[in-house]
């Protein structure tokens, strides 16, 4: 069974509910070694977002006006991060109503490309590369969505033993340890809403 | 924990709300281009550069207090404590620009660089040259001054950068006034208390009763120390020691000096802070060419304060001096 346009419209509805729903755990989490914000600017991104995928003729369409729908309600660092990630899933997705479900993995790799691209971020440095990048490694050897997600949660999960050397947490040096980083456990929150939709 | 109290109708439509309220209350001075892109009413004109700043909304009346003729031609407005995206940037330019290129002036964070950057590669798509000035004036933010944030010291900043256009000197020149402005300004800050962002209306740090941490940033950033809390003077000591080595300006030479409200100190405070501050310039030999004292750049209800001092040269105690009309900010 293919994935559709009306199942993307789904899968941005499912992310904008999830993001609402984890907004002050996500805040309160960002309070920690951050500024606080992380979970309102998801909640906001994903919920325009999710207004502004209905009725598209294609996916491409779709990802792109999610992209851009993301980065103008929010800003902030993980505006231009999730909006060249859906950009590059547009891209990925190409100009089709519908794509093969065991295609849907090389969307995660988009996405962790344009969010490496954007954030000029590596591993190990205590941000959402750290869930993208495994999840997207694992993507690409031809892992079950099971196991993306799975790379995804393990490897945000290994933030909290990471000491931050870029983005807002970075000043706070060896005080950042022992706290996962917010932006990586929200990505691990996406990666799982994309892996109940596409899996 | 009961949540803040804050005078407001909906935490969701904090800035758009502020920001009816600030075009209503200056209307001789402040118009919108677009959505969240508020440009100065008189200043922009043809053949000079247009001075675009921006950045996240809760530290008012940084930015777009400082939107005005002599100062800032338009300015961005970000949510709460977050950068605003490329197109605001993009629409205030264009309604601004005078064919002699943009400057775009902000604070040095992850995400402000990223959309501000974005925004550039924009306007050069409409073939408008932009360059680009980062503020990296909190010396307590980073050993390496071009990984520090940017605070309060903006004032300073944008101030000269602002004259510079204002004077109708070419983007190279401005530019060049700019970043030579932000590299003789430095600022530290002390939090007594937290803030809390008007969607969550939750503290968004944990300060014990009776401590204080020195080197804190404007959104909340960890500084470089927490401690309890000592007497003002002895606080202005040890803020104004880092400053004074850092600065290493000889005796002799002349400094404006900020004395800033993060938001719910009061100018009693202030004051007190400032005596000291005079003081510590005094022994060192420093003349106090001008002076700010009050909110200029604040993080909302956080209790605390920043001092800044800029070593001036003539250039920069001209660009000072060079009078300016904004909503929340006047010279001359």
């Amino acid at each position: 069974m293919d994935f559709t346009t009306q199942n993307c419209t789904d899968l941005f509805a499912a992310l904008a509910a999830r993001m609402a729903a984890e907004r002050d755990a996500l805040c309160a989490l960002d309070g920690l070694i951050g500024d606080a914000d992380h979970g309102i600017a998801m909640a906001q991104g994903m919920s325009a977002a999710a207004l502004a995928v209905e009725n598209l003729a294609t996916l491409q369409d779709q990802f792109n006006a999610a992209a851009k729908a993301f980065l103008n309600a929010v800003g902030a660092s993980s505006g231009p991060l999730y909006a060249t990630a859906l950009m590059r899933a547009a891209k990925a997705a190409g100009p089709r109503a519908a794509m093969p479900r065991a295609e849907t993995p090389s969307l995660i790799t988009a996405m962790a490309e344009g969010i490496a691209h954007r954030g000029k971020a590596a591993p190990g440095q205590k941000t959402m590369i750290d869930a993208w990048h495994p999840a997207s490694e694992a993507a690409k050897s031809g892992a079950s969505w099971p196991e993306i997600l799975q790379a995804a949660q393990t490897g945000a999960d290994a933030t909290a033993q990471m000491q931050a050397s870029l983005g807002r947490a970075a000043t706070l040096g060896a005080r950042s340890l022992g706290h996962k980083d917010p932006g990586a456990v929200s990505a691990s929150m996406i990666i799982a809403e994309f892996a109940r939709a596409l899996g | 924990m009961a949540p803040t109290q804050k005078l407001i109708n909906d935490g969701n439509h904090t800035v758009d709300e502020m920001l009816a309220g600030v075009l209503a209350a200056h209307p001789n001075h402040l118009a919108l281009a677009a959505p969240r892109a508020v440009i100065a009413k008189s200043g922009p004109r043809p053949g000079k550069v247009a001075l675009i700043i921006g950045g996240g909304s809760g530290h008012e009346p940084t930015f777009l207090g400082f939107v005005g003729k002599g100062l800032a031609d338009g300015c961005a407005v970000g949510n709460v404590f977050a950068s605003p995206p490329p197109q605001p940037v993009v629409d205030a330019a264009l309604a601004t620009h005078g064919g002699a290129g943009v400057l775009l002036m902000y604070g040095n964070y992850a995400g402000d660089v990223m959309n501000f950057d974005m925004a550039a590669e924009l306007l050069q798509m409409d073939n408008v040259e932009a360059r680009t000035v980062l503020t990296t004036d909190d010396i307590a933010s980073s050993p390496n001054p071009a990984k520090r944030r940017g605070v309060a010291g903006n004032v300073f900043i944008f101030k000269a950068a602002g004259a510079a256009a204002d004077l109708m000197l070419p983007l190279d020149e401005v530019e060049r006034i700019a970043r030579h402005a932000n590299a003789r300004t430095y600022t530290m800050g002390v939090a007594l208390s937290a803030c809390s962002l008007p969607q969550t209306r939750r503290l968004n740090f944990d300060l014990p009763a009776g401590e204080m941490e020195i080197g804190m940033g404007i959104h909340g950033e960890p500084g470089i120390r927490r401690g309890p809390l000592k007497p003002a003077d002895a606080v202005v000591d040890e803020m104004m020691d880092a400053i004074l080595a850092e600065m290493a300006a000889p005796a002799g030479a002349s400094v404006a000096v900020l004395v800033n409200s993060l938001g719910s100190t009061p100018l009693m405070e202030l004051y007190i802070l400032y005596a000291r501050v005079a003081e510590r310039l005094k022994l060192a030999g420093l003349g106090i060419h001008s002076s700010l004292v009050g909110p200029y750049c604040t993080s909302m209800e956080m209790a605390g304060a920043s001092i800044t001092v800029m070593h001036l040269d003539d250039e920069l105690a001209k660009m000072l001096d060079h009078p300016c009309d904004c909503a929340m900010f006047r010279v001359g």
